[in-house]
């Protein structure tokens, strides 16, 4: 068990100072135990198996504000990579739908030419719908994991780090946004094998991985917010499946909002979809959009999202 | 929207790291070698103002209910730091609740817990930085190597990114844990995830770990092994260990000191030899023929026969008379 196979730390310089900062954090806070064993390293005799302890002894610095909201959102992205490094087959069942949305419907409805689009063939008026979609989907997704992740033990754990529930909340909802956009390039490749002729050009590309951040953003706190309010994963389900239809449907996803009657144009314009799928269109397909009202509109729902769902999310612990 | 029931704006968690020393540090006269190190280091946010003159655990008349379940009532309790407390007590004494309160998931009044002198209801981040948990039920996420699990703790502990992975694999060596790391935490066995959940409870290096029945459904090898890693990193670092568990022999060899919860109350408390030696005189009985389980017995009662609804002193007696009838 000697030469454990611990990257070696360099013995004089930085065990040096692994050792200073251990006495220094250690003044006012160690107990004389501590401090005893922190001066050299401690190797333990009792029980079979000795071990080495050096880092262990010093709890390291604290992050703060912002830098730690961000540390945050990338640990749990980060979490989210690695899940999806280990299994792909979300990724590949996920891509199902939208492809029969694109292929049947699609190509269906660019024959009849039922729906008026502006004189763009009718696949590629829908694939930044379908793009959104699919985005949506996961991130709703967000709410029944965090409900799983609270009878699991994982989020009852979390909430016992040094994480603000804002701080959560944000990472979570950058991490659906993470995947989302993984999403969102593989419908952008089946979009292309089908022939919609949509941009290469990166700096629209990056407006749409922006975009679809912020609007999974809003859609993963919506559903963390329902998960905080019903509580249990059977209530959430049936919530989750009563919201996404009505959310799809009542958005320009389909069709432009101007052929809807006018309650559904109300609807419509209340919906943050409308928006992420006008900004997508306009990036992905160079037509006419309003991206400023659509960005701002996305931000400061993504905003008001991670707000009510941190205050909801205390309700999960209990 | 409903108005958020459980926190609102005052909610401390809202802000990031709530005034960490808006008044300086505490100076216990106790502080230790500030001569050994000349340049104590004056960044006042990276260690709590953990205080060396304050019991790691104090709960005072703590009381909780879910709705008409008075699940804690009127716990009294303090861990010396450095020592392995356990707490015991039948299903349902409330020992989760009570170890949820002092980990900070459940709202309780200011005043009520304090962590090293830090509230638990003031300042919770602080709490959180010195906390080591791992609940009751089996934690890891399944869905990531041993490695990721651990390395995810490391980053919201804020451990800097030079120094992560040297941390991560101590942590995983101190749990024996090097060999698995690379597996998917799904494919570990029981025992594998409790040591796992140990690695990532130690990558903080807490200066409490709390333990809520980390031994259970485990086999008896699994069982001497996750207590090996517990008594190591103990021995190694001095930190203390609040521990639960239904192992009379668990908490008789491992224990400092002990706390019999029933009902939500502390019935006894002490070292496990000084509770078996106070019931043995209580009865008059050989104190090597009493057993810490003669102990619980007596101060849990047997819930099932309605013995514990009678009052007073003929519960007291009956009681008495009924733990010295089985040790006859
Ligand atoms: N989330 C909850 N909602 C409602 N009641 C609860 C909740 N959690 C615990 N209780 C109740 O509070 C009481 C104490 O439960 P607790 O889990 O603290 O007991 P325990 O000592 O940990 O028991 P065990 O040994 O079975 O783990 C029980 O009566 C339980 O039913
Ligand atoms: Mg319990």
């Amino acid at each position: 068990m000697s030469a454990a196979p611990v990257p070696p730390l360099p013995a004089s310089a930085e065990a040096g100072t692994a050792t200073a900062t251990a006495t220094a954090t250690a003044t006012p806070t160690a107990t004389a135990t501590a401090t005893a064993t922190a001066t050299a390293t401690a190797t333990l005799t009792p029980g079979p198996r000795p071990v080495e302890l050096r880092l262990l002894l010093t709890p390291p610095p604290a992050r703060r504000a912002w830098r730690l909201v961000l540390a945050r959102a990338g640990a749990m992205c980060m979490v989210e990579l690695q899940k999806l490094r280990h299994d792909r087959t979300e990724l590949y069942t996920r891509a199902v739908q939208p492809a029969l949305w694109l292929l049947i419907f699609g190509e269906t409805f660019t024959r009849i030419h039922a729906i008026p689009t502006g004189g763009i063939p009718y696949l590629d008026y829908l694939a930044p719908g379908i793009i959104a979609q699919s985005a949506m989907f996961i991130a709703i997704f967000y709410g029944i994991m965090i409900i799983w992740e609270r009878d699991s033990g994982v989020l009852t754990k979390l909430l016992v780090t040094p994480t603000p529930r804002a701080a959560l909340v944000t990472g979570k909802a950058f991490a659906a946004g993470v995947k989302s956009v993984i999403q969102a390039l593989v419908v952008v490749v089946i979009a292309a094998l089908l022939g919609v002729a949509l941009t290469w050009n990166p700096l629209r590309l990056l407006g749409v991985a922006v975009i679809v951040v912020l609007g999974s953003a809003f859609f993963s706190c919506l559903s963390m917010t329902i998960a905080g309010i019903v509580l249990t994963r059977d209530r959430l389900m049936g919530i989750g499946q009563a919201i996404t239809m009505p959310l799809f449907f009542g958005s320009n996803a389909l069709y432009p909002v101007a052929v809807m009657p006018g309650w559904l144009q109300a609807v419509s314009k209340a919906n943050p979809l409308s928006y992420e799928v006008d900004a997508l269109r306009g990036l992905l397909l160079g037509i006419h959009a309003h991206l400023a009202l659509d960005f701002g509109v996305l931000a400061v729902a993504a905003a008001v999202g991670v707000t009510t769902a941190s205050l909801l999310l205390g309700r999960l612990a209990k | 929207m409903t108005t958020p029931p459980a926190a609102g704006p005052a909610d401390p968690d809202a802000t990031v790291d709530a005034d960490p020393n808006a008044a300086p540090a505490p100076q216990p006269d106790t502080a230790p070698n500030v001569a050994a190190n000349p340049q104590p280091r004056t960044a006042p946010d990276a260690t709590p103002d953990v205080r060396l003159d304050e019991p790691a655990v104090r709960c005072t008349d703590l009381s909780y209910s879910f709705g008409d379940t008075r699940a804690v009532d009127g716990l009294n309790l303090e861990v010396a730091q450095g020592e392995i407390f356990g707490l015991l007590g039948p299903n349902g004494a409330g020992k989760t609740t009570a170890i949820r309160a002092i980990t900070t998931l459940l709202p309780v009044p200011a005043g009520k817990i304090s962590v090293f002198g830090l509230d638990c209801a003031r300042k919770r981040m602080q709490v959180r930085r010195v906390l080591g948990y791992v609940p009751q039920q089996l934690s890891a996420d399944s869905g990531l190597t041993g490695r990721e699990n651990v390395d995810l703790f490391a980053r919201v502990f804020d451990v800097p990114r030079s120094e992560r992975r040297a941390r991560v694999d101590e942590a995983l060596t101190a749990v024996d844990l090097t060999e698995a790391a690379g597996r998917l935490a799904g494919t570990y066995s029981g025992g594998m995830v409790r040591r796992l959940e140990l690695a990532q409870a130690l990558v903080s290096a807490p200066r409490l770990l709390i333990l809520d029945e980390p031994t259970i459904g485990l086999d008896p090898l699994a069982r001497a092994s996750v207590w090996d890693c517990i008594s190591q990193v103990r021995a190694g670092t001095g930190m203390t260990v609040l521990v639960t568990t239904h192992y009379m022999d668990e908490a008789d060899e491992h224990c400092n000191r002990l706390a019999l919860m029933h009902r939500g109350r502390i019935r006894a408390m002490g070292a496990p030899g000084d509770l078996r030696a106070d019931l043995a005189a209580q009865l008059g009985a050989d104190p090597a023929r009493v057993s810490l389980e003669d102990v619980f017995r007596h101060h849990a009662g047997s819930g099932l026969t309605g013995a514990d609804h009678e009052g007073g002193d003929f519960r007291d007696v009956r009681r008495t008379r009924s733990t010295a009838a089985r040790l006859r």
